[in-house]
């Protein structure tokens, strides 16, 4: 091997050493797909529940049911039905991240990892808050464009720790959110694409880009025919 | 060409140290064990290459204790940053002599 390979090779082997000491790459995107899948189910079940509820409403006023306790029921189905999404979606991210992070014989909890979190968590947080104080302030109006600003602050925010493409999700998810904003009714149709068909859409592209998962699917399309 | 190769450090001339350098030239402080893992080296190894960087004043380093065991985070000094950014400029220097050939 000559000199200038040899200098060559080191170039790319310290290339990649500042890369892996910096960003988290074990993110699946396997874990998009599933985070997508989990948000369009909870947006569906969340549109049935409205529904049901929208009749029950009328039923209540009919035997002059007081509206406020039909609004708290509304909330707390509301809150209920996103946290079970939220919960769901983390798990199922965690565990196809962990397979990867396996699979590549890298730790899941490591110093980039925590890292990507704590750049994740920030603005994550302060978007929890912000939509508390706008449900108790009654403009749940505002409430599924907010989510959307505040994760894509998230993600752009944390892309600096992981896949580069992560970020301009992160873009898509805050214009979504903003022009959500000014158009009032569609909340729940923003938020299924936002959380639903970019989450699909992005996960399945990392997966093919970076999870080899063309390769795997050929593989499985292969096994099958035999 | 003898100007640049002048410019080659030779503290650095072990793909291993350029490895340590890298790792440092991005984080602040990393410790011992996430060090060795990424570069994937043995305890002995690790401490002999860190051993002309500390030499050279290229690399600092604190001890203290998380919980009840000692612990070493190692970070690059200014010196070390410039010096390995030298280096890299000699490198790239050279490899477009190389190419351009």
């Amino acid at each position: 091997m000559s000199n200038a390979e040899q200098h060559l090779e080191h170039l790319a082997e310290m290339r990649s050493l500042m890369e892996r000491s910096t960003r988290f790459l074990s993110l699946s995107g396997l874990s998009g797909v599933w985070a997508g899948l989990c948000a369009l189910f909870g947006a569906a079940y969340h549109r049935m529940v409205t529904e049901a509820e929208y009749l029950n409403q009328y039923a209540d006023i009919l035997v002059e049911k007081s509206e406020k306790a039909s609004r708290d029921g509304f909330e707390v189905a509301l809150i209920s039905t996103a946290l079970t999404v939220l919960i769901a979606a983390l798990a199922g991210g965690w565990f196809f991240t962990a397979r990867k992070a396996r699979q590549r014989g890298e730790r899941v909890w490591d110093a980039s990892s925590r890292r990507l979190l704590w750049a994740l968590a920030l603005p994550l947080i302060t978007g929890g808050i912000f939509c508390l104080a706008l449900l108790y302030w009654r403009l749940v109006g505002l409430l599924a464009p907010a989510t959307l600003v505040f994760y894509g602050l998230a993600l752009f925010n944390g892309s600096k720790y992981t896949l580069r493409d992560v970020g301009s999700l992160g873009l898509l998810e805050i214009a979504l959110g903003l022009s959500g904003m000014f158009v009032p009714g569609y909340g729940l149709e923003l938020w299924a694409i936002g959380f639903g068909v970019l989450h699909i859409l992005y996960g399945a592209w990392m997966y093919v880009k970076y999870d080899g998962g063309l390769l795997d699917l050929r593989r499985w399309t292969c096994a099958r025919g035999n | 060409m003898k100007d640049i190769i002048t410019h080659l450090n030779p503290v650095f001339d072990h793909r291993n140290r350029l490895g340590i350098m890298s790792v440092l030239s991005v984080n602040d402080w990393v410790d011992y064990n996430t060090l060795k893992e990424l570069l994937n080296l043995t305890d002995g190894n690790l401490a002999s290459h860190m051993k002309p960087l500390e030499a050279a004043e290229y690399v600092e380093y604190r001890k203290q204790f998380v919980g009840r065991r000692p612990q070493t985070t190692y970070a690059a000094t200014e010196k070390g940053k410039a010096a390995f950014k030298e280096h890299l400029d000699a490198l790239e220097h050279l490899l477009k002599m190389n190419t351009g050939k």
